[in-house]
């Protein structure tokens, strides 16, 4: 609350009396080298041994299009649906005391635990079309599993404690009396909520999305089992290069994936780039 | 707009924090709610409010009950001691909101409200910062929107808890005065919550000290200063040295020997004398006086503070004499108080 605006410019060294900021920096970019960067890097490598024609073929054939349409809409509809839901949730554990808050509490991690597969597993078991859920959904035409709406289920589960996990410790700092004194201002319920509270949560929500997003973009083990994987219908990007791999069409599978890298990518960078604005702005 | 609290009672999981509390406020006034903290005294402002709901008891906005209408409806400005700015906004949005949130006809076209907000920033004293956001402002500066904001609702009363208790001793000395000088422009009825006795007294028409969920005593400066009504109030406002004393007809007595105080109105028996350090006479010989040995003695500011023991029991008071007093060489002082008051021992 009390910092003073940032100072203008850049410096490379920040004054702090502990000492190692030429260890603790060399050590961090080594580690991202060894560990992202150069892996990463590979990647490109190896996409660009394909010429510029035949990485646009890749590009541009309607498989790898299909594919990467259906991950990236999939996980934005998942993300979605996940910061409404997941700031519900946080808001009840932040908000309400009742009993078995702390179990609760610990359940929203279990999507971080569990083996992906088991997760799909278990939702396509759920969701097929003689499931407990699915048999109730089949008389209303609704059919979850082996479709793209199947995938958006499975990666809304994947991606849920990102939200809640995001937005529940900046609620938790929520000052109680600026709720207060909307109110005595004359807002109501709906309007504090709406003008007071989001507009202070908004920053975690939109990091909650993108890190929601981007574990769905990515997300394979727990969508191969529900997805039923119909080439153009509902299979994902991330399967169509492990198809790829398996057909030792590797320049495809590489160019696949950089495209991934590039979208993914641009996306997080605005991401960023619009938080930082905002804190700039409200410090 | 008048306010009166008609036995109030306030009470937490069962625990009582406010007894049965009555409080009249006149239209236009300036009324400082002192005490220790847990004394209640933010409690019964939170009560006015409408932040809090009465365990029992009644709160009149004039003659109109307001127990039961809501924060929204009673239309009071509250100022918080940590400002509670909303600090996505700038300054004159802080301002302006609560106009913006109204509903219907009553909401003044957007225009009217920027132009009430640059009015207000003028009263505060902060014309120019409409654009800028909370976090660019000192504590100062926020707690002055703060307090704009809340009259810009055109409240019917302004309550403000320990507005200054975040600040640093200087600005607060300046808000103070501040505050004095738009109470008096602008005739708000003002309800502030202190724990600071200087505050209270320098600033309020009329100040409530309260103690354990009690109001203990109301009155001006001068009324709570020069006869407080209960040990606390002595204690807790201003300087003050008691000792165990026996009332025996009309006479005051230490130990064995008489102070030289008549007490002729005061019921006989075991008492305590209540006297102010600055407030005493001193003697030289001693026949009907207070003496004692010297334990201590400390410079404070413009005079001397002196620690005696007294009597066989030890007891020690503190005096106050003038630094360059010849008393405070000596090892035996005498004196006698001059304005003095008798509680009934407890």
């Amino acid at each position: 609350m009390t910092t003073a605006p940032a100072q203008a410019g850049w410096r490379f060294r920040q004054p702090s009396v502990i000492p190692g900021f030429g260890l603790t920096l060399g050590f961090s970019l080594a580690y991202l080298t060894l560990i992202i960067l150069i892996p990463l890097s590979g990647l490109l490598w190896r996409s660009a041994a394909l010429g510029w024609p035949e990485f646009w073929a890749i590009a541009t054939d309607r498989r790898t299009i299909n594919a990467l349409r259906i991950s990236f809409g999939t996980a934005f509809v998942a993300a979605a649906v996940n910061v409404v839901f997941g700031t519900l949730v946080a808001w009840v554990l932040v908000r309400y005391r009742f009993p078995g808050r702390r179990i609760v509490d610990a359940m929203v991690d279990l999507p971080f635990a569990l083996p992906t597969a088991v997760a799909g597993i278990a939702l396509t078991t759920l969701y097929a079309p003689n499931g407990w859920i699915g048999k109730l959904l089949m008389p209303l035409g609704i059919k979850v599993a082996y479709t793209p709406l199947g995938i958006v289920i499975a990666l809304i589960f994947i991606g849920l404690p990102f939200v809640v996990r995001t937005v529940q410790p900046i609620m938790e700092e929520i000052d109680k009396e600026v709720e207060e004194a909307a109110a005595t201002l004359g807002a109501n319920r709906f309007q504090i909520i709406t003008r007071i509270l989001f507009p202070g949560l908004a920053p975690a929500i939109v990091t909650g999305f993108a890190l929601a997003f981007a574990r769905g973009v990515g997300e394979y083990g727990s969508v191969i089992f529900i997805a039923g994987n119909l080439p153009y219908k509902s299979e994902i990007a991330p399967l169509l290069i492990v198809i790829r791999l398996e057909e030792y069409n590797y320049p495809a599978a590489t160019a696949i994936a950089a495209i991934m890298l590039a979208l993914s990518f641009i996306m997080l960078l605005v991401v960023n780039l619009a938080q930082s604005w905002s804190r700039k702005r409200y410090g | 707009m008048e306010v009166r609290v008609a036995n109030v009672r306030k009470e937490f999981d069962r625990f009582p924090a406010l007894h049965d509390v009555s409080l009249d406020i006149k239209s236009g006034e300036l009324i400082a709610l002192l005490g220790p903290s847990g004394s209640g005294k933010t409690t019964l402002l939170r009560l006015i409010a409408g932040l809090e709901r009465p365990t029992r008891g009644k709160i009149f906005f004039g003659d109109e009950d307001a127990s039961h209408k809501s924060i929204q409806e009673r239309n009071v400005g509250f100022v918080f001691q940590h400002y509670a700015l909303f600090r996505h906004m700038t300054v004159a949005d802080n301002i302006g909101f609560g106009l913006k949130v109204r509903h219907g006809p009553s909401r003044p076209p957007a225009q009217e409200i920027r132009r009430r907000a640059s009015e207000l920033l003028d009263l505060v004293q902060l014309s120019g910062l409409e654009k800028r956001y909370p976090a660019q402002l000192s504590g100062g500066q926020r707690q002055r929107v703060a307090l704009a904001r809340a009259m810009a609702i055109e409240p019917k009363v302004l309550l403000l808890d320990e507005p200054f208790g975040a600040l640093d001793a200087q600005v607060r000395r300046e808000l103070r005065r501040w505050l004095r000088e738009i109470h008096d422009a602008t005739g708000h009825t003002t309800v502030f919550v202190t724990h600071d006795q200087e505050e209270a007294l320098e600033l309020a028409d009329r100040v409530v000290v309260m103690s354990q969920g009690r109001i203990e005593q109301v009155g001006t400066a001068d009324d709570i200063y020069d006869t407080p009504n209960s040990p606390f109030v002595y204690g807790f406002i201003g300087e003050s040295s008691s000792l165990p004393v026996k009332v025996e007809n009309g006479e005051i007595w230490l130990a064995d020997r008489p102070i030289g105080i008549a007490a002729p109105n005061e019921p006989s028996g075991d008492a305590t004398l209540y006297f102010r350090p600055h407030d005493v006479e001193l003697l030289d010989g001693c026949s009907g006086c207070i003496a004692g040995t010297v334990a201590a003695s400390r410079r404070v500011a413009g005079t001397r503070r002196v620690e005696l023991e007294i009597g066989g029991e030890r007891q020690r008071v503190e005096i106050e004499l003038p630094v360059d007093h010849p008393a405070a060489q000596k090892s035996r002082v005498a004196f006698r108080p001059g304005r003095w008051k008798l509680f009934p021992a407890a």
